[in-house]
């Protein structure tokens, strides 16, 4: 479904890679947490996933595709079997809840008869039947973040990528918001999930990867936010990054348990997910 | 932010038409005037000093001698007509074309030359007349009408292309205001061209909406300016030039019509190309 094999990523300008041979496979119907403190590289992995970036090494193949051999006309196409939620949300404020679900069909032109089944079955799925014909600025975190995922989901796409979408809800809300992507998850999508919520990852007890300094350190199945466990030996056997020597001397191969010490500083794209638009 | 592109197209457009109908007006006068224009051989005055003259007149044989020249096999093909005009009915045309003016009282029929007025079959040949009568004995100086007009084609002509560099100046100011204001329009819609952009919708998508604002503006601003072309040539042409110039012909509404198309077809490719490139770069950057 989602094969990173060797990725490298750079930004120009930065003196560290962003992601340095990441390679990971996630399979149909995953659900997988991407863990790993701020700027390690979690939103540069999703944003390469989107094709909103190119790797500067390594190849990337999503839903049997090779990114790099999609042209740039053909992406609005792929992107129509991917679904993004952010931790902002997202929403159209001056269109209600039902037309900001709706807006992403008829963007991608799907007849009316179709929007109006498909839209209050994932405002169903949600949980936000009752509230379609609201405006965004009427309805708390939670439900606005409800419809985000009602917008990314209602074209039923194959992957999900869900970057912190708890990161600015209360825990009780959070739980709720888990409970609706679990049920997305049910229902075949394979769901990516960047967080920094602990709770939530230990309680949950899915797929774990965590990023640290660009590098996958652990990748566990039924892992939580932090481990005792014994890291896969990625770092051990992680070979040299690929861009130089030099650059192989500043970011030495980090620690597993040194890496929340990371710098803040370290940030490799100060808006990872700003779309370019 | 709409209102200026309109502005903007307008104002260019119409100098763009302006250049038109100053050309079509120069057609239309050449067309006039050199159909009429004749090639004058005037034959030496008791006065004239100028080519053999010497200060005196053509005699009677060296009248002969060029007639025969015109008619000879050589001339004859190119010329369409010619006419003599001696001395008195040359005074009488003087008499009435300057008659309201102080010259004629000053000028008699001894100071006028005769004159023989060839009209060609193809005016463009003039070259010829000049080559084979102005050596002749008794011929004063061979004048091709032309050239007289060719002063007022040039001013005209000089007046057409300021309004062509005015226009083309114009033209791309419009098309830089076109970009930017489309940009500003994509800017200000950015939370709908992200969200667009990530659920897939395809390029063309987007794109459309803010081409066809600028093809509605530059279309508003090419409707004005087919207006005012139509205005300059009821109002000032038809209802001040003619009056004024009532020996000249000038162009009608027909030719105010003919630009129109072309404003359109001018003021739309423009904005097409101008909001097209904005827009498309603007989703790349």
């Amino acid at each position: 479904m989602i094969a990173f094999d060797n990725v490298s990523k750079m930004y120009r300008g930065a003196p560290k890679p962003a992601l340095s041979n990441v390679s990971i496979t996630i399979g149909a119907g995953e659900f997988v947490f991407l863990v790993g403190a701020s700027g390690s590289g979690k939103s540069s992995l999703l944003r390469l996933i989107l094709k909103e970036d190119r790797p500067s090494a390594g190849e990337i193949h999503v839903l049997g595709q090779d990114l790099r051999r999609i042209p740039s006309r053909k992406v609005p196409l792929f992107r129509r079997s991917l679904g993004v939620v952010f931790q902002d949300f997202r929403l159209l404020p001056q269109k209600n809840v039902f037309d900001n679900v709706a807006y992403t069909l008829r963007v991608i032109g799907k007849s009316s008869g179709f929007i109006h089944d498909a839209v209050p079955d994932i405002l169903q799925t949600v949980g936000l039947a009752q509230k379609a014909k609201n405006y965004p600025h009427e309805l708390s975190g939670g439900e606005q973040q409800r419809v985000a995922i009602a917008r990314a989901a209602v074209n039923k796409p194959a992957i999900m990528l869900a970057d912190e979408p708890t990161g600015n809800l209360d825990p009780g809300t959070s739980a709720g918001i888990m409970n609706v992507l679990s049920r997305i998850n049910a229902s075949g999508t394979t769901v990516i999930m960047a967080t920094h919520d602990s709770g939530i990852v230990d309680q949950m007890q899915r797929r774990v990867i965590e990023i640290s300094g660009g590098r996958v350190v652990r990748d566990e199945d039924e892992g939580s936010y932090e481990t005792s466990a014994i890291p896969l030996g990625e770092l051990d056997t992680a070979p040299i990054p690929v861009i130089t020597d030099e650059m192989a001397a500043v970011s030495p191969p980090t620690p597993l348990r040194s890496a929340r010490a990371i710098d803040p500083d370290d940030v490799a794209s100060p808006f990872p997910w700003e779309l370019r638009a | 932010m709409v209102v200026s592109i309109v502005l903007v197209t307008f104002i260019s457009l119409t100098f763009v038409g302006t250049a038109i109908l100053l050309q079509a007006q120069i057609t239309q006068m050449k067309s006039y005037w050199f159909d009429r224009a004749q090639v004058a051989v005037y034959m030496c005055t008791d006065f004239s000093t100028l080519g053999g003259c010497d200060q005196q007149g053509a005699s009677a044989d060296q009248k002969v001698a060029v007639e025969q020249r015109l008619q000879s096999a050589t001339l004859a093909p190119y010329i369409e007509r010619y006419y003599f005009e001696d001395r008195d009915q040359a005074f009488a045309n003087f008499q009435d074309q300057f008659q309201d003016s102080a010259v004629s009282e000053l000028v008699s029929p001894e100071l006028l030359p005769e004159t023989f007025w060839i009209n060609l079959v193809d005016p463009e040949q003039s070259e010829l007349m000049f080559e084979a009568l102005s050596g002749l004995p008794g011929v004063e100086s061979v004048i091709d009408q032309r050239s007289y007009l060719d002063q007022i084609f040039a001013l005209l002509n000089a007046g057409s292309l300021t309004a062509v560099a005015v226009a083309s100046l114009m033209l791309v100011a419009a098309a830089l205001l076109i970009a930017t204001t489309i940009r500003l329009s994509a800017f200000s819609r950015r939370r709908e061209l992200a969200i667009m952009r990530l659920v897939g919708a395809s390029n063309r998508f987007i794109q459309t909406p803010f081409v066809l604002e600028g093809i509605v503006a530059a279309a508003i601003g090419a409707a004005l300016a087919s207006l005012a072309m139509w205005g300059i040539v009821r109002v000032f042409v038809q209802g001040y030039l003619s009056d004024a110039l009532p020996a000249t012909v000038f162009i009608g509404t027909a030719d105010a019509f003919a630009t129109m198309p072309l404003l359109f077809a001018t003021g739309i490719g423009l904005a097409v190309v101008a909001s097209y490139i904005s827009i498309t770069r603007y989703l790349r950057a």
